[in-house]
């Protein structure tokens, strides 16, 4: 075996190759840019070479510098994660050039499968599934109409040299077909200049689901069941799962096999994936094969209980697989969540910054669910503006599909993250999302779920029920200790209503709350009686973010962050700041004024942490809604800031080249 | 015998109901709570002792005899918060727009003289009119009589005003001479002079908000501490202040069992200064991983922010932080973050409260307008404070202590009691680059500077020449912070200072 491995990446994905390297005895190389220097993979490495400046493109991507420290240590392999140079050729190519082994697929696998129509083609020899379609010039609306009964409907007329929806037609019949050929055409003569259509298959809510495929040198490809990621943002996976819940095994088989034979086409020599868009009837057809290992791999491993990154080096250092393709069993459910440093409520735009505080669930089984966290962060740690905001993959695994997602609410519902925004909230709403749990998914999920982005989820029902129970017994124990305070008056008990209004946004929830036994009795009170009783227990003291405890017989971990009077209380999603008031303080509050975010219709505030590179308003200038008025860069891209209603510009408050803190005032409309 | 008694609940109801159910009507339409609701938010429940419920004024000119009503426009009298005794008093803008009489002066006198014979704080809720023009130089004289007792009872009791409304004219400065000033936002503006008097003389058109409201006095003018959303947060944090607030300069700090580790490890601390030293970091972030509970109330957090002062509890007892934040204008001293916290540091010292400076300091900003504006004199207010504080003193140095600056930053040659250092620390007169360019002038080989910058770093950026000297205790690591901390202020919980008798000092006002 290989004595000494570098690993040509970063962040969690380093962390995850260094693990199972060492625990394989194989001694560690970890390299580094200027930003990653306290990172925690070059913590975790044996050794640690520094590549270079920050950005990738000048030390994460530059081949040579990987070659030269693999060299100034004497690592005999590279793994290289993914990302990165993980598909590049060139890179395969020049480290067989240095007598160094990649632990990878070899160059003509890589080659073959990086370029689009080539690997369609390989797929088409292979006998893969591939979208029908007819790519030839069609004669006339007839011609149309007969290349659309051999597909099967729906289908989709596209022109060819079109982009976008322009020249874009649905067919559900041979008359649409007939209609829909001459109005593309059409269309697409005037918006390209060119009236060339195509016609292929249009699947109708289409999944995302990929084969996990591991071969060796000596000729052997298994597969190792499938993964669905169809919960996307932006064709950016969020949560991936294992096994899908669309397929039987029947159709698992024969993805499964297709999926070989193609790996077999290209001599694929370790792990790698083939992906496939899958129609609700579980037809499915190629899309791509990524010739390494993926970010959702661990989903994989849970289920088959295999180390992909072990077989990986094994199979690079040239040994026999030792896994047959009748010894893999799919065991349970695995679900896992990307944990991104990015703003739900902004659009998800990136947070970059320090990580105050970085609790991750405890890791392990507990009851029958076993909990995984990978991660290349640390408390104290910075997520940079250099690279993917990832924070961590939580990853869960349970017998059955409902009791993986549950294990994944509770593991979200106790991680703590603070010091940059982050996706938890909407990751717990989806796990409590309907469709979701239903199994009922397609690429359009989020999109069609959330239209008008993500708003956080409302408290109500048991939710509800848990959250303000547990702002009651908060406010107990904190006034408890208040009343502890030296200096009191002699002899004089302060005295204390167990009566209390909580409000979580503009609901109260009247309640009565007080100790009994070794635990805190909260009473739900309506129309004057007691509407249902809960029992708390906990060991939370102010000052703990987190807490932990049961309500009722339910084990439950809710966020705690103290404002002003107040908690903002996180759980399964929901996000809300309670206010625990004694009916005075509640009779007065109802009298408080409401006030609207006033002067926000009026400023125009940086959305994330970045760099303006341009203002394109003046003082005096008017804007239409829509209007483009500057533009931020943050994590390397560019975002338009635009007027969100018609206004006249007051006042610019800063000038290209500043760089922004997040809210920071960019301009002011009068 | 139950006639009286049913009489005298008649006119009690009459009392409270102050200026009648359509003013009070007439201020919640204002988004303000009455006088009794406010006193009801901040005392706890059924605590409330009032004096004076059937105090009326004297006054017979301009019709005023034939217009009466019970407690003069102010609610007075005492009780307590979570326990321990408070006085209070609230002007009551329904009755006579809370506008202050002779009457009214001496129902608050009465409450102040009681505040500062039992040594409790006491609390003005400001919600008025100012003077009762009416009465003339009678409510002038009553004003002073106010004014003469803040002064006295200064630095006996805590004081804290509460600004829940218009409080203009005379009515400024009694919360001028007390502890804290406190605002509410939109509901609430302090001025000397409003703005139709400002238009007549210097012909300027301003709003009230614009002149005196609580953004312009939390940001600008620091006249006031902080402001709340509205009433009912602004009188439940008046209560959270009160719990870190002795009950006067000899009762001691209060004390609650902390939930917190006093010997809490903070692994994350070890990161928090940045690897560049220019690069700033939230020195907040510190302060909240120091103090129990990351529990933090803050004074004058809009104002000066390139410095932090505030109260937090260690072991459950109260401390006062000050802090240079390298976030904003890097921690520099300039006059207003000066002035913000010598205020900051006589408060504590003057009540026994012992405080922990935490210094990450550049330096004093250098320019014309902060010459021209007395930073001398303002810096020296810092400076001052610090060397005349006989509380303990706790300092941790994260960075750059510079200069006089360093000197300032409760160092030890002005009084530290416990002086401790990170490893980050760089305590010397001034950065690299400044200091080789004064000390090597001759030199112009690039080179040769380079490397007298360099040969500087290395002896002078750290904090082991200070350590060296014996003015750094000891060079501490970051993650240990909040134990060094504990440990000291527990050994320092007896430390007595003699100062030689004066009459007073004389601060650089």
């Amino acid at each position: 075996m290989f004595k000494k491995i570098l690993i040509a990446n970063r962040g969690e994905i380093a962390c995850r190759v260094i693990k199972t390297a060492k625990h394989m005895g194989i001694a560690t190389v970890a390299v580094y840019s200027d930003a990653d220097k306290d990172a925690l993979h070059v913590e975790m490495a044996d050794e640690a070479v520094h590549i270079g400046p920050p950005p990738a493109a000048q030390s994460y991507l530059v081949i040579d510098k990987i070659i030269e420290a693999c060299k100034q240590t004497g690592a005999e392999a590279v793994h290289p994660g993914y990302g990165f140079l993980s598909e590049r050729a060139a890179f395969a190519e020049a480290l067989k050039k240095a007598g160094i082994t990649f632990i990878g697929p070899n160059v003509h696998a890589i080659e073959a499968m990086g370029d689009k129509i080539e690997s369609k083609k390989a797929a088409a020899a292979a006998k893969v599934s591939t979208v029908p379609g007819f790519l030839g010039v069609i004669e006339d609306a007839k011609h149309a109409t007969k290349i659309a009964d051999e597909i099967g409907y729906p289908v989709m007329i596209k022109a060819s040299a079109g982009g976008g929806g322009k020249g874009m037609r649905i067919a559900h019949s041979k008359d649409e077909v007939a209609d829909g050929f001459e109005r593309a055409k059409s269309e697409a003569k005037s918006s390209f200049g060119d009236d060339r259509v195509f016609i292929e298959k249009f699947i109708v809510n289409p999944r995302h689901i990929e084969i996990q495929v591991l071969g060796d040198k000596h000729g052997n490809v298994i597969y190792l069941g499938e993964r669905e990621c169809s919960i996307q943002r932006r064709n950016q996976k969020v949560i991936e799962e294992a096994p899908s819940p669309l397929l039987d095994e029947a159709t698992r088989k024969k993805m499964g096999e297709q999926a070989v034979a193609l790996a077999k086409a290209v001599n694929y020599d370790t792990a790698g994936t083939v992906e496939f868009v899958a129609g609700q009837d579980r037809s499915f057809y190629f899309l791509e094969m990524n010739t390494r290992l993926q970010v959702e791999h661990p989903v994989t491993e849970l289920i088959t209980g295999i180390d992909l990154v072990e077989q990986m080096i094994r199979v690079a250092y040239g040994e026999k697989l030792s896994i047959k393709q009748s010894d893999v069993k799919l065991s349970g459910w695995a679900v896992e969540s990307r944990i991104y440093a990015e703003d739900p409520y902004r659009g998800f735009l990136p947070s970059i910054g320090r990580l105050t505080r970085y609790r991750p669930p405890a890791e392990g089984k507990t009851g029958n669910a076993t909990v995984r966290n990978d991660t290349g962060v640390y408390e104290g740690g910075e997520i940079s503006l250099f690279y993917d905001p990832m924070i961590a993959k939580l990853v869960t695994h349970a017998p059955t599909r409902l009791e993986a997602i549950d294990a994944q609410a509770e593991a979200l519902d106790e991680f703590v993250v603070d010091g940059v925004g982050h996706n938890i909230p909407f990751l717990a709403a989806l796990m409590q999302h309907e469709r979701w749990r239903s199994g009922a998914l397609s690429t359009g999920f989020i999109a069609e779920e959330y239209p008008e982005g993500f708003k956080g989820v409302a408290p109500a029902g048991e939710i509800a029920t848990v959250i303000a129970s547990v702002a009651a017994t908060l406010d107990l124990v904190m006034g408890e200790r208040k009343r502890r305070i030296s200096g009191q008056m002699m002899g004089r008990v302060v005295q204390r209503d167990r009566r209390r209004a909580v409000w979580l946004n503009a609901a109260e929830y009247p309640l009565e709350v007080f100790r009994k036994d070794d635990a805190v009795q909260v009473n739900f009170i309506a129309n004057g009686e007691i509407a249902r009783s809960v029992t708390l227990k906990s060991d939370w003291k102010p000052g703990m973010g987190l807490w932990k405890g049961t309500v009722g017989k339910e084990e439950v971990a809710v966020q705690v962050r103290p404002v002003a009077n107040g908690f903002r209380l996180s759980f399964r999603g929901a996000q809300v700041i309670a206010y625990v008031y004694t009916e005075t303080e509640a009779n007065a509050a109802k009298l408080m004024p409401v006030k609207q975010s006033g002067d926000s219709g009026k400023i125009v505030k940086c959305p994330m942490p970045g760099l303006v590179v341009s203002i394109a308003v003046k003082e005096g200038q008017e804007v239409k809604a829509g209007d483009q008025l500057a533009i931020v860069e943050a994590m390397k891209m560019e975002n338009v800031i635009r007027a969100e209603r018609d206004a006249t510009v007051k006042k610019v408050a800063v000038k290209a080249g500043d760089s922004l803190a997040v809210d920071a005032v960019i301009l002011e409309f009068s | 015998m139950k006639e009286i008694l049913e009489a005298l609940e008649t006119r009690r109801a009459e009392a409270k109901l102050g200026g009648g159910e359509k003013r009070i009507v007439a201020q919640h339409a204002r988004g303000k709570l009455t006088a009794r609701e406010r006193i009801g938010l901040l005392l706890d429940k059924g605590s409330f002792e009032e004096f004076d419920t059937f105090v009326q004024h004297r006054a017979t000119d301009f019709g005023m005899d034939k217009q009466k009503v019970p407690g003069d426009g102010v609610v007075t009298g005492w009780g307590t918060v979570n326990g321990r005794q408070v006085f209070v008093f609230a002007k009551d803008f329904t009755v006579f727009g809370g506008s202050l009489s002779e009457a009214h002066a001496q129902k608050i006198t009465k409450i102040q003289d009681l505040a500062l014979k039992t040594r409790a704080p006491i609390i003005g809720l400001f919600d008025a009119g100012g003077a009762r023009i009416q009465e003339g130089v009678a409510a002038l004289g009553g004003y002073g009589e106010v004014f003469r007792r803040n002064v006295i009872a200064s630095g006996v009791i805590p004081q804290i005003s509460v600004i829940m409304g218009p409080c203009a004219g005379g009515d400024v400065y009694s919360p001028a001479m007390t502890d804290f000033i406190f605002m509410v936002k939109d509901t609430s503006y302090m001025f000397v002079t409003g703005p139709e008097v400002v238009k007549t003389v210097t012909n300027e058109t301003v709003t009230a908000e614009e002149l005196g409201g609580a953004r312009v006095h939390t940001t600008r003018s620091s006249v006031a501490d902080g402001a709340f959303e509205n009433d009912v947060e602004c009188l439940l944090q008046m209560r959270r202040l009160i719990d870190f607030l002795p009950s006067s300069y000899e009762a001691g700090v209060p004390e609650w069992p902390s939930a917190d580790d006093a010997e809490r490890i903070e692994p994350s601390l070890d990161s928090l200064v940045p690897e560049n030293p220019n690069k700033p970091y939230d020195i907040k972030e510190l302060i909240l991983k120091l103090a129990d509970e990351a529990d933090f109330f803050e004074i004058q957090e809009s104002f000066a922010k390139n410095i932090v002062t505030g109260f937090g509890r260690v072991e459950g007892r109260t401390v006062g932080f000050v802090a240079n934040q390298p976030m904003v204008l890097a921690g520099v001293l300039d006059s207003d973050a000066s002035r913000k916290a010598a205020r900051f540091v006589r408060f504590c010292d003057a009540f026994n409260i012992p405080i922990v400076t935490l210094v990450d300091v550049p330096g004093f900003l250098p320019g014309t307008a902060q010459e021209y504006g007395g930073l001398i004199k303002h810096g020296a207010k810092l400076l001052f404070a610090y060397s005349q504080a006989t509380v303990p003193l706790v300092t941790v140095i994260t960075r750059k202590a510079f200069g006089g600056a360093y000197d300032v930053m409760a160092s030890k040659h002005i009084g530290g009691d416990v002086n401790y250092a990170w490893p980050t620390a760089q305590i010397a007169v001034m950065g690299a680059k400044g200091a080789v360019e004064i000390i090597f002038r001759a030199d112009k080989d690039p080179a040769v500077i380079a490397e007298r910058t360099k040969e500087y770093e290395q002896r002078f950026l750290s904090p082991f020449v200070a350590a060296e000297r014996g003015y750094i205790d000891e060079v501490i690591e970051p993650h240990e912070t909040r134990r060094r901390i504990s440990r000291a202020l527990a050994m320092l919980r007896t430390k007595q200072v003699e100062q030689p008798r004066k009459k007073h000092d004389n601060l650089p006002v």
